[in-house]
């Protein structure tokens, strides 16, 4: 896990650690893939809206629907 | 191919890392000596998990680096799948903690929970030897291989990869094998649901109210709060916990009466569930099931493992039963070798993992040199798992161990009969304590119920309530427990048959055309239905058997996992043949040895041994015999049951037959290739995608004050963590 800089008080690394756990749970479970999408819309199509956050999740449980992943035993 | 981007001269060693590595070599030296040599006194679970982790974090320092500097040798100039072909979907650079737990999540079922319940029949120690010393030198290195292997390919399948490397012989083989796996594996998982639901009106309850709960949190996730799917866990979860705490009011109302499901019952709801799970859309239940089931998994495994340490409990069974050399154990019959090893598949060797590490993982990893992390690191970790649940089955009382795992059959139906034939057994159990035992976690009976999942429950029960809320819990903790097996294999199931259906699709399609086309419905309907009912089929025929379907159908599930092993070993084995590696081949094909032996003598023995325990047509002789003299013969009752006996065990010897005969196909076709790569001299034609420079840029430490979405995939601050 991530330790204190030296000579920098515990409470900053404690925000830093639920910074860190915030960061990894929207990681994990997709949540910040909208703002990624978004990003990389801006970038690769500055002209064109950026699609709204329903229609992003709704093409991508589309795609999920195409692709099944398997599940381990 | 350009040199590996390896800094570090491999000559220094500094002092601070020999002493760290010299303690924790003597801690695992004293775990181990402590769980080899104690004999005549109960030792503490504490030192099992000493000598599992301190061998686990040798074996990644030292076997995981020297196979991926030596033999993989990936190079982190080289673009990655992700890189090259990043669409932000499929294919992109995924942080390497982010991937590893999703890849973890992919790859631990109740796989790594189930088999070494049932092996601890023969002692903890043969099952914790095979368990770490699997995972180091056959199934996390077949993980990290395969992983290699397909991200160098795109992110290939196994199939693909078979057909590729191998050649269209061994390719259909092994896509057959795949197929017929994974129907067999379906139908045990299934098994264990229906073994640890049937007559449980507070499991069945609580885990009928994880469809509604995904149903809801499904629509809530589509049309209230799109994406938002932390909150939309909590929620569930929440929820889930009050179904379990509200199953536990049940108990002797009309409620419970119509939660009282007999094992029949149950498996036509599941073959129904499974059937509407596969054809709705996946929002509705599929996805939200599985996140929730991959939060209550991780959760748990953590519980589980905070648990042991704390309450430290002590190991009950022998440190190698009598049942190792006589072959006569109830859970499942035949010797040590090879049958401990096929029925503890997932943690040590899991075949099923190269399916997870060829295909998802391969298309999302950012620097070549983080397959050693991932692929080699999650196996590490799931075999953890594997020896927590080891732990949870050695820490209740034998008796009551038999009691739970002996097939119905032997033990009769009452507490007193069981009495008896757990003391026929050699082990003692009072009819009152085994009625005592069912009452404390508030089931009407504890006898004959195998499959692993209640006896893992009632382990777990027990390390829980000593360390959280003491014995009043242990009801609570025992239905926690069946709850989060059940979800998780019923995410296996939902996902399972739909993957099912897809192979299916896909073969019937280059027969005719329609059928292969993912989106016109009677296909789909058709398909699945095919599926279901072929998982359905085992499943219903487990459920009837006289002898015990886990009993029964445990092997063949084991011996189906090690074979998809071997396909994946063989590959691996194949390409670095081919690729000019021969020198470093043993890497593979050392497990792969093992495994042919293992798999390929227990199959031969499940279908020509003599004795009618262990083989499947010796049994149906014997079986058949007794119908022409028109005799009965226990544990079946009556003239049907013979001839579902006949019928069962003709099923699974032919079915043993198949997939030997099909994996010698893949494995005689690999050879020939081997043999043509060897006299050739040099290294064949690669199937690798060409070299691309990769522009990628990782920051080493960016800190997380900046906009998450800013930095997304090269996140948060962390060195280089263990995996165990």
């Amino acid at each position: 896990m991530t330790g204190p800089a030296p000579g920098i008080g515990a409470r900053f690394a404690r925000n830093r650690l639920f910074r860190w756990i915030r960061w990894y749970l929207r990681e994990i479970s997709g949540a910040a893939d909208y703002d990624r999408h978004c990003l990389r819309h801006r970038r690769e199509h500055p002209d064109r809206p950026i699609p709204s956050r329903r229609a992003y999740e709704a093409w991508r449980t589309r795609r999920r629907e195409e692709n099944p992943q398997a599940r381990c035993c | 191919m350009p040199p590996t981007t390896d800094t570090r001269n491999p000559r220094t060693y500094r002092p601070r890392s020999i002493l760290i590595w010299t303690v924790v070599a003597l801690l695992g030296a004293a775990g181990w000596g402590m769980v080899a040599l104690a004999r005549g006194e109960e030792i503490s679970a504490v030192w099992l998990i000493f000598a599992a982790v301190a061998s686990y974090a040798i074996a990644y320092r030292f076997y995981s680096r020297f196979i991926s500097e030596r033999v993989l040798e990936p190079d982190d100039t080289r673009a990655t799948p992700a890189e090259r072909l990043d669409d932000g979907v499929d294919y992109q650079p995924t942080d390497r903690r982010v991937l590893f737990g999703h890849h973890f999540a992919a790859i631990a079922g109740a796989g790594p929970l189930v088999g070494p319940v049932l092996a601890a029949q023969m002692g903890y120690l043969p099952g914790t030897i095979w368990i770490v010393v699997g995972v180091i030198f056959a199934g996390a290195v077949q993980d990290m291989v395969i992983l290699f292997l397909s991200m160098r390919r795109d992110g290939k399948s196994l199939g693909q990869m078979a057909r590729e490397e191998i050649g269209r012989v061994g390719g259909v083989a092994a896509l057959l094998a795949v197929f017929v796996i994974m129907i067999i594996l379906l139908a045990v998982l299934a098994l264990i649901v229906v073994n640890a639901l049937a007559n449980s009106p507070w499991g069945t309850f609580s885990v009928t109210l994880t469809i509604p709960i995904a149903l809801f949190m499904g629509v809530y996730l589509r049309f209230l709060r799109p994406g938002r799917v932390l909150e939309t866990s909590v929620i569930g979860v929440a929820l889930l916990l009050a179904a379990i705490i509200g199953g536990g009011q049940i108990e002797d109302t009309a409620l419970g009466d119509a939660f009282t499901w007999s094992p029949t019952t149950l498996v036509f709801c599941l073959v129904g569930y499974g059937f509407v799970a596969s054809v709705l859309p996946v929002w509705l239940l599929l996805a939200p099931r599985d996140y929730l089931s991959t939060f209550m998994k991780v959760g748990t495994i953590v519980l589980l493992a905070l648990g042991v340490l704390l309450a430290a409990p002590n190991l009950k069974t022998d440190a190698i039963s009598s049942f190792a050399s006589s072959g006569s154990g109830p859970v499942f019959a035949g010797s040590m070798f090879p049958f401990l090893f096929i029925t503890i598949a997932c943690g040590a060797l899991s075949g099923f993992h190269a399916l997870v590490a060829s295909g998802t993982t391969p298309k999302l990893i950012q620097r070549e040199s983080q397959v050693r992390m991932i692929g080699y690191g999650a196996m590490l970790m799931e075999s953890f798992v594997a020896i927590m649940a080891l732990i949870a089955a050695c820490v209740i009382d034998p008796g009551l161990y038999y009691a739970m795992n002996a097939p119905a059959g032997v033990l009769g139906a009452t507490a007193e009969s069981a009495s008896h034939a757990v003391a026929g057994l050699g082990f003692t159990i009072t009819p009152d304590d085994l009625r005592s035992a069912a009452s404390v976690v508030e089931e009407k009976t504890l006898i004959a119920r195998s499959g692993g999942a209640p006896t893992l429950a009632v382990g777990m029960s027990e390390i829980f309530a000593e360390v959280f809320g003491g014995s009043g819990m242990k009801a609570f903790w025992y239905h926690f427990a069946i709850m989060f097996e059940a979800l998780f294999i019923l995410t296996t199931v939902d996902a399972g048959t739909r993957v099912g259906r897809f192979m299916l699709q896909d073969m019937l399609g280059n027969v005719w055309k329609p059928i292969g086309r993912v989106d016109w419905k009677p296909g789909i309907w058709l398909t699945s239905a095919v599926v279901v009912g072929l998982w359905g089929y085992f499943l219903y025929a487990g459920t009837t058997d006289p002898l015990g379907g886990i009993n029964q159908l445990f092997p063949l599930f084991g011996i189906a996992n090690q074979l998809l092993a071997a396909v994946a070993l063989t590959v691996a084995t194949t390409v670095l043949i081919k690729s000019g590696r021969l020198r470093w081949a043993w890497v593979t094909g050392i497990p792969l040895a093992w495994d042919v032996a293992v798999t390929y003598s227990a199959g031969w023995q499940k279908i020509f041994s003599d004795d009618p325990r262990v083989g499947f047509f010796a049994q149906r002789d014997r079986y058949a015999d007794a119908i022409d003299a028109g005799k009965v013969l226990g544990p079946a009752k009556n003239m049907d049951d013979m001839h579902t006996v006949v019928l069962n065990c003709t099923v699974d010897g032919v079915l043993i037959a198949l997939f030997l005969v099909l994996i010698a196909v893949v494995m005689g076709n690999a050879a020939v290739v081997c043999a043509r790569a060897i006299r050739a001299g040099v290294p064949l034609p690669t199937t690798e995608t060409p070299y691309v420079a990769s522009t990628l840029v990782l920051e080493p430490t960016a800190s997380p004050r900046e906009k998450e979405l800013a930095t997304a995939g090269a996140g948060g601050p962390g060195d280089e963590a263990g995996a165990s």
